[in-house]
């Protein structure tokens, strides 16, 4: 009796994650994109464009909270690299993006305005194909996904663990951000990319453009939640854990754990390189800040206040943090990094299950869902 | 992946080194043995841990090993499973399979499961879920990835579950498991493994008499089918299980025979009793 995958995988979310999910369907593919689109704008149901924009962003960054959850939360490996992968992904997209300026550059050259700054006469290798959009897509998913595997192989075939790992991740993402600071690696050194006009032929700025971009992540995020799901109710799921919590006894069972950590990790770069490249047409920027050290630690931030070892978790932290943030950096700006470490110690010392954890704790259960 | 690569380099050495017809990476019993371990040394930082030990463990059998702190039991166990690799001499399963170039889970597949001192299973994992993960079948990643229990082999983790005296707690979290009771959990795992050869660290500890008695009998009667090697102190227990047994002393055998003729031995006086 062989049940077809497909209903394995609708079936490894309950019924309850399904319900959440379709309010969250209606909510962020229905009525915000009609809110947008359909109100005046002095309306008092009218959504404005802040909303619609930074709602995108952070649930791009939901979306790599949950891919970090997967290889931290479940696997028990501490990323600390994972912004190179987002910053990839964005990079990839972003060169499609500026192809896509055309001749309205400042100079109105074929060549993007900093090429030309640069006296720059014609695209380097790498830059062939990318006014092609599904090649730029193409680019986002390969790329990270061959350094992940790379760098993955080599630092588990090694068995480099715990702190370790997380401290080559850093350095990783931090030679990566240097790299991309230079002009002549032909990404726009610390400028990056900007001045976006449109994703084929649509102005970006266009309303009917943001809310298909808004309605894009969240149907990834939806996608993320599903898959994320299937794989922690599978068999490789439970594996994974079993990594986690007893990894030479995996090993002594007959399982290679080099080959589950390479899958977790590698599919965990290419769901953070999806979010980039949706995140970048949204915030209108990506320069080599993006991987800074310190950003790829906020990410495993954002899992850690919402809830190791869940899927919801992470999201709902993803969500917290950054809506704090775009208070706190507006409010008290200079506080905003003592305020972020202060949270970080805090929720490690008293909620190691994050809010999640909490909410658990307060419906007085044990485990469950 | 890399079991294909090294069980290819497996065949070559194999069809170099014998002239009767073989399987590669399977268990070759052929003469009746199924461990060698010859002139085996393990150093660490200068301190030798095994010192040119020999042991053969015959199909079938069951032997205990016993030696005081340090002796190198543990690392006996280390080098079998491909955990710690020793500077010199041969380790071989059966007749062919070299365990000095076999990774720990291709030595797992090729049949050799091993108990830890300290017992190790999945805590956040249920009792059903930690014997279905150790059940033998296929264990590669996209196996994993689209597997479902078929009823067969849910029935045969529930044979296990009677058998290891768990069916109550099928659905706990094994953290929760008394002591005892997680020892057997871990025995329990290594025999869904289906392994030919158990190795088997201190696998009373903590027991309750009763679960001490009851463990004698399950390892006797898995004498025969599996061969069983087992470091224990607790003389008792060495006496229900009534094999051959071999003391270790600074890395290397000192005596072997039945337990009488062991404990009578002067030189296992002397290590024991200190000179």
């Amino acid at each position: 009796m062989r049940i077809p995958f497909i209903v394995r995988f609708l079936k490894a979310t309950p019924r309850k994650g399904w319900i959440a999910l379709g309010v969250f369907a209606i909510v962020a593919l229905v009525l915000l994109p009609a809110l947008h689109l359909f109100t005046a704008k002095d309306s008092a149901l009218h959504v404005s464009d802040y909303v619609i924009t930074v709602g995108g962003k952070i649930m791009c960054y939901a979306i790599v909270a949950v891919a970090m959850d997967l290889i931290w939360g479940y696997t028990g490996i501490l990323s600390l690299g994972h912004g190179v992968f987002f910053a990839l992904g964005g990079y990839a997209f972003g060169m499609y993006l500026m192809r896509a300026i055309g001749h309205d550059g400042v100079y109105q050259s074929d060549l993007p305005d900093f090429m030309v700054f640069l006296d720059w006469k014609a695209y380097p290798w790498y830059w062939s194909g990318t006014g092609h959009l599904l090649w730029a897509l193409l680019l986002v998913l390969v790329i990270p996904a061959l350094l992940a595997f790379i760098f993955g192989f080599f630092a588990f075939r090694s068995r480099i663990k715990g702190v370790y790992f997380s401290i080559i991740t850093q350095a990783m993402t931090y030679a990566f951000m240097l790299l991309f600071f230079r002009n002549e690696t032909g990404f726009g050194g610390n400028n990056g990319f900007t001045d976006f006009k449109r994703i084929l032929g649509y102005g970006i700025t266009t309303p009917g453009m943001r809310v298909a971009l808004f309605a894009l992540s969240a149907a990834l995020l939806m996608f993320t939640l599903l898959l994320g799901r299937y794989l922690v109710t599978s068999k490789l799921g439970r594996v994974l854990a079993a990594i986690r919590d007893a990894e030479s006894r995996v090993m002594f069972l007959g399982y290679n754990p080099l080959w589950y950590k390479l899958f977790v990790w590698t599919l965990s770069a290419m769901l953070c390189a999806l979010a980039g490249a949706l995140y970048v047409p949204q915030v209108g920027i990506i320069n080599p800040g993006e991987m800074s050290p310190a950003n790829s630690i906020e990410i495993a931030i954002w899992a850690a206040v919402g809830g190791r070892g869940t899927l919801i978790g992470p999201v709902l932290g993803a969500f917290l943090v950054n809506l704090a943030k775009s208070w706190f950096t507006v409010a008290f700006p200079e506080y905003w990094l003592f305020f972020l470490g202060l949270l970080f110690i805090l929720v490690t010392l008293f909620l190691p299950q994050g809010m999640v954890g909490l909410w658990r704790k307060l419906r007085g259960r044990e485990h469950g869902a | 992946m890399s079991l294909h690569s090294s069980e290819a380099s497996q065949q070559w050495d194999d069809q170099a080194a014998t002239s009767h017809v073989l399987k590669p990476g399977e268990l070759d019993l052929s003469h009746k043995v199924i461990l060698y371990l010859e002139d085996i040394s393990v150093s660490f930082d200068g301190f030798k841990a095994l010192n040119n030990l020999s042991l053969t463990i015959d199909a079938g059998e069951l032997r205990c090993i016993i030696g005081p702190n340090g002796a190198g039991k543990t690392t006996m166990m280390d080098v079998i499973t491909g955990k710690t690799r020793p500077e010199s001499g041969s380790a071989f399963f059966g007749q062919t399979l070299d365990l000095t170039r076999l990774s720990e889970p291709e030595i797992a597949h090729a049949g050799i499961g091993r108990k830890f001192q300290k017992p190790t299973i999945f805590e956040s994992h249920s009792v059903f879920e930690n014997l279905e993960l150790a059940m033998k079948t296929d264990k590669r990643v996209r196996r994993s990835l689209f597997a479902v229990l078929a009823d067969g082999q849910r029935d045969r983790v529930a044979d296990m579950l009677r058998q290891i005296r768990l069916a109550e707690q099928a659905e706990r979290p094994a953290g929760l498991l008394s002591h005892g009771q997680k020892q057997w959990l871990e025995i329990g795992m290594l025999l869904m493994q289906e392994p030919k050869l158990l190795l088997l660290d201190e696998p009373v500890a903590g027991m309750t008499d009763d679960e001490t008695e009851r463990t004698g009998e399950l390892f006797k009667s898995l004498a025969g089918k599996h061969s069983l090697v087992v470091v224990e102190h607790d003389m008792a227990f060495i006496e229900q299980l009534g094999g051959k047994v071999t003391v270790l002393h600074e890395g290397a055998v000192l005596a072997e025979g039945d337990l009488a003729t062991v404990q009578n031995d002067q030189r296992v006086i002397e290590v024991y009793l200190g000179r």
